[in-house]
């Protein structure tokens, strides 16, 4: 009660020069950092500290040329679900029929190239346009019926299986011709030719780097422009030296097994596209806004059944993409396809960070949770671990991480 | 009759930025019906809460005595086994439920085996709402009933845990005038019976008319109780208690200089979203340029309706009637398009409907015209920290950096996030409802600053309260909403509280 009129604020940022706050280093440095987005940060850790426990526990075979291969092959799917999926629980909402939608996609497109021999392109764009009608069809009721998400996907988990079956008459097709395999398990290598290792990967990978490191240089200029706290010099260099060095570690070892995966590819330019749509565009914030705050958001003038249809769509859209590489990878449609692969992508989203009532969580964090449950599933499976103990260590993990969540938000609660 | 069954002394209570109690203090005799009056945010439903055990011992400083012993609670269930029953302004009843189920919810009549003694509970209930008054078949669901017949199940469920002290927040803030005279004759007989009763209340004609003793509570501090039992005690007496203060010193100075007409509502008419009702009825007003205009009411007078509805049809159904902006008729359908016609509307409340509360301020001071910072649907996010960051400074938000989450701020530093998030919309009339709820002091004096600093810019702005003091002390005009129609429009200069709550409650005069 001591301020009975308007205080000048007295700790303000004056207009302090660039250069000045170049060197204003302050509430930047990486342990508060890391305290202070531990939620997110932790989820970084975990994973460090679970691919060197699988790495010691398989001698370093985990992190071998052709087991890094294999890993970005067998889950590539589920991370391509997961992009959608966090988009989802972000703005409140769940999707448990992405299973069936792979499986149905896939099916469309096996009648396609495999019954019809239409050539392998016709397959992708009909499974794609199969993901975002069906996405539109959820969208529909989400969005302009006003049905929770969790009983119209449930419905829709029953009715794209049952079409599916409907589609590939009960029994799996295959094979797919060598066009449409190589999706998923196709190779970009040999373009420089060969020396041992694949030039062309290492290639990529260095262009890749340049590109991050000028896209982060850049991002530091405007804001030392607009006068914002920006970490230490070489704090800042040995940052792009780390993910540099990580980054061609890992091209490095697929260099040394069978170069780059198509696979790989597809799913960088996902994550690097939905990263920034979520982070960076009017689009992505209302996602968030409407997943903080439904009320707030609609009275903030969000257009909130627009906005949840199309990440339906969305949903969908990946979807017939995770379709097409699990296709593609299995070398066939089959009526089961895609089981379980919704739970999955959720526990990938749940354990990269997203909370249970939307308005949080991130795709690289759910990308990160997907590749703690790859990392883990291929590590006990190199271990030779038996299927059930792996469930089972699955389980706790997912329980663990949402327990986490939900422990920190007590914290933040209490701090009120 | 100087028997003290409760007795609460030097009761402190803060949170984080505010206290929200300070050295309360208050005695509850035995048997009598004591009233708690305070402005909004004086601290009256803290105190109730530091009472009941919500807030649990340790929480607070300060002791509660219950017949000269202290007492401890470390939750509801503790005060309950004392005797000690709240009955909250938002009733707590299960709307599929049966009455008699609600009345003994937590506390179940149980025969052998632990099961449900049916039998039992719906005799026992059936005994309870004839003490209450109340006809109704115990085994019928709660939502069948109306508020006020709610407000008696309440009641009866307070009966039936032996309630010795029975604290009423609001109770008849939601009610007719006939459920209001009949729950106020009921709380008589209670204190009759030897029910000791505390009732929270801003109806003051309630208070005069029932009350034995009336504690006044101001920011956060006990001012005066006063024995009504002579008679001599008048509303105006409470309300010099209430306010305490020169009005003049706290609102800020003005110089009134109304412009052209910004905003003009005509023949606005809303029908109520799911009921057969009328909300808004034929209102007109309007506003001008560098004006504050006051909408009074009473709670359920269609205040934040009428906005709502003018806000992009927000709210309600059946929406009719003309809307214009500096003369111009404009169509506002939805909320986007009423933002880019120039007209913000801050809700009344700013933690459901006004803000994302786990977002950071950035991201709330944006989120209504995150177009502006945008090319091509892409965030200017440096801009955007630049834009959070002014908010900031021209509002004096209390925050480390605008990277911090909403939900850990203050009230008050809330609410001026909301304020700014308007002002980034560059509205050209501001609706303000009850931009000062729950907020202290001080933060208080600084949105009437902001609003101030507003309409010298030439903004309008209308401002919907149920703090007459406040409406006087701030606006240049006023209207009065009664039952939905406009039944009054005064300057600031011939209005004072009695002739507004006069306008407030002339139509239910009409229908009663």
């Amino acid at each position: 009660m001591t301020s009975t009129k308007p205080s000048v604020p007295t700790e303000q940022p004056s207009a302090e020069s660039a250069s000045a706050a170049a060197l204003h280093v302050g509430s930047s440095d990486p342990l508060t950092l890391i305290m202070r987005n531990l939620r997110q940060s932790g989820i970084y850790i975990a994973f460090v500290v679970i691919v060197a426990l699988f790495a010691f526990l398989t001698k370093g075979v985990l992190l071998s040329p052709g087991n890094i291969t294999n890993i970005v092959l067998q889950y590539s799917y589920i991370l391509v679900l997961a992009i959608g999926m966090v988009i989802l629980i972000i703005a409140g909402h769940i999707d448990l029929s992405v299973g069936s939608i792979v499986a149905l996609t896939g099916a469309v497109s096996a009648v396609l190239v495999v019954q019809h021999g239409q050539p392998w392109w016709v397959g992708v764009v009909a499974a794609v346009a199969v993901g975002i009608a069906v996405g539109a069809w959820h969208g529909f009721w989400v969005a302009y019926v006003g049905m929770p998400a969790f009983i119209v996907t449930l419905a829709g988990m029953l009715l794209f299986r049952g079409l599916t079956l409907r589609v590939l008459d009960n029994v799996s097709l295959s094979p797919f011709p060598a066009g449409y395999q190589k999706v998923a398990s196709g190779f970009l290598n040999g373009l420089l030719g060969g020396h041992g290792y694949d030039a062309f990967t290492l290639l990529i990978a260095a262009i890749a780097v340049a590109g991050y490191a000028v896209s982060v240089f850049r991002t530091r200029l405007a804001r030392i422009r607009y006068e914002q706290p920006v970490e230490s010099f070489p704090l800042f260099v040995t940052r792009v030296l780390v993910v540099a060095a990580v980054v061609m570690y890992f091209a490095w070892q697929l260099a040394h097994a069978r170069g780059l995966p198509i696979v790989l590819i597809i799913l960088a330019v996902l994550v690097i596209a939905y990263g920034l749509m979520t982070n960076n565009t009017v689009f992505g914030r209302q996602v968030y806004a409407i997943g903080g705050n439904l009320s707030a958001a609609m009275l903030s003038g969000v257009k909130v059944r627009k906005v949840n249809f199309w990440i339906f769509v969305n949903m969908g859209f990946l979807a017939g993409i995770a379709g097409v590489i699990y296709s593609s990878r299995s070398n066939g449609a089959q009526p089961a396809a895609g089981n379980m692969f919704e739970l999955d992508a959720i526990a990938a989203a749940f354990i990269g960070g997203a909370a249970v009532a939307g308005g949080v969580g991130t795709v690289v964090g759910a990308m990160v949770g997907g590749l703690i449950m790859a990392v883990m599933s291929n590590g006990m499976q190199l271990m030779g671990v038996d299927q059930s103990t792996q469930s089972v260590v699955k389980g706790l993990v997912l329980l663990l991480a949402v327990a986490f969540d939900i422990y920190n938000k007590r914290r933040a609660g209490a701090a009120r | 009759m100087n028997d003290v069954l409760l007795e609460m002394r030097g009761i402190t209570k803060r949170f984080p930025g505010v206290k929200a109690l300070e050295d309360v203090s208050l005695a509850v005799r035995r048997g009598e019906i004591h009233a708690i009056c305070g402005e909004n945010g004086a601290g009256k439903s803290t105190l109730m809460k530091v009472l009941s055990g919500v807030y649990p011992t340790g929480d607070y400083d300060g002791e509660i005595r219950l017949d000269g012993k202290p007492v401890h609670f470390g939750g509801i269930r503790d005060s309950e086994a004392v005797g000690i029953v709240i009955i909250h302004q938002e009733l707590a009843l299960v709307p599929y439920l049966s009455i008699a189920e609600n009345i003994f919810l937590g506390n179940e009549r149980r025969g052998r085996g632990g099961l449900i003694d049916w039998n039992r509970t719906n005799a026992e209930a059936r005994e309870l709402l004839t003490s209450v008054g109340l006809d109704e078949n115990p085994v019928s669901p709660v939502i069948q009933l109306g508020v006020g017949k709610q407000q008696l199940v309440e009641i009866a469920k307070a009966l039936s845990k032996d309630v010795r002290l029975l604290i009423l927040d609001e109770p008849t803030a939601a009610l007719n005038d006939v459920d209001s005279a009949h729950l106020l004759n009921l709380l008589r007989q209670l204190r009759d019976r030897g029910i000791t009763c505390i009732m929270i209340s801003h109806k003051l004609s309630e208070i005069t008319a029932i009350a034995d003793s009336t504690t006044v509570i101001r920011d956060g501090r006990t001012v005066e109780t006063l024995d009504m039992t002579s008679g001599e005690v008048t509303q105006e007496r409470i309300i010099r208690g209430m306010v305490g203060r020169d009005l003049d010193s706290f609102y800020p100075d003005r110089v009134s200089e109304p412009g052209p007409e910004v905003l003009r509502i005509e023949d606005w008419t809303v029908w109520h979203p799911v009921q057969q009702r009328l909300v808004v009825d034929g209102a007109s007003l309007t506003v001008r340029a560098g004006e504050v205009v006051g909408i009074a009411g009473l709670m359920g007078a269609g205040r934040t309706e009428l906005a709502m509805s003018v806000f992009g049809r927000a709210y309600g159904r059946n929406i009719s009637g003309r809307l214009y902006v500096h003369g111009k008729e404009v169509r506002a359908r939805t909320v986007a398009e009423a933002i880019s016609n120039g007209i913000a509307y801050a809700t009344e409340d700013r933690k459901r409907y006004g803000l994302n509360l786990i977002a950071d301020v950035r991201a709330n001071v944006s989120a209504a015209a995150l177009g502006k910072l945008a090319r091509a649907g892409w965030i200017n996010g440096n801009e955007e920290i630049k834009v959070a960051e002014q908010g900031r400074r021209e509002m004096n938000i209390k925050t480390r950096t605008v990277l911090d989450t909403v939900g850990t701020l203050s009230g008050g530093n809330q609410q001026k996030v909301v304020l700014s998030k308007w002002l980034f919309t560059d509205p050209e009339v501001l609706i303000l409802d009850e931009p000062t709820r729950g907020i202290d002091v001080g933060a208080k004096f600084e949105i009437y600053t902001i609003i101030n600093r507003l309409v010298a810019q030439g903004k309008a702005v209308i401002v919907i309260s149920s703090e007459l003091p406040e409406l006087l002390g701030m606006c240049d005009r006023i209207y009065t909403l009664s039952a939905g129609r406009i039944t009054g429009e005064l300057p600031v200069g011939q209005a004072t509280q009695e002739n507004l709550m006069a306008l407030m409650t002339k139509e239910k005069e009409l229908a009663g």
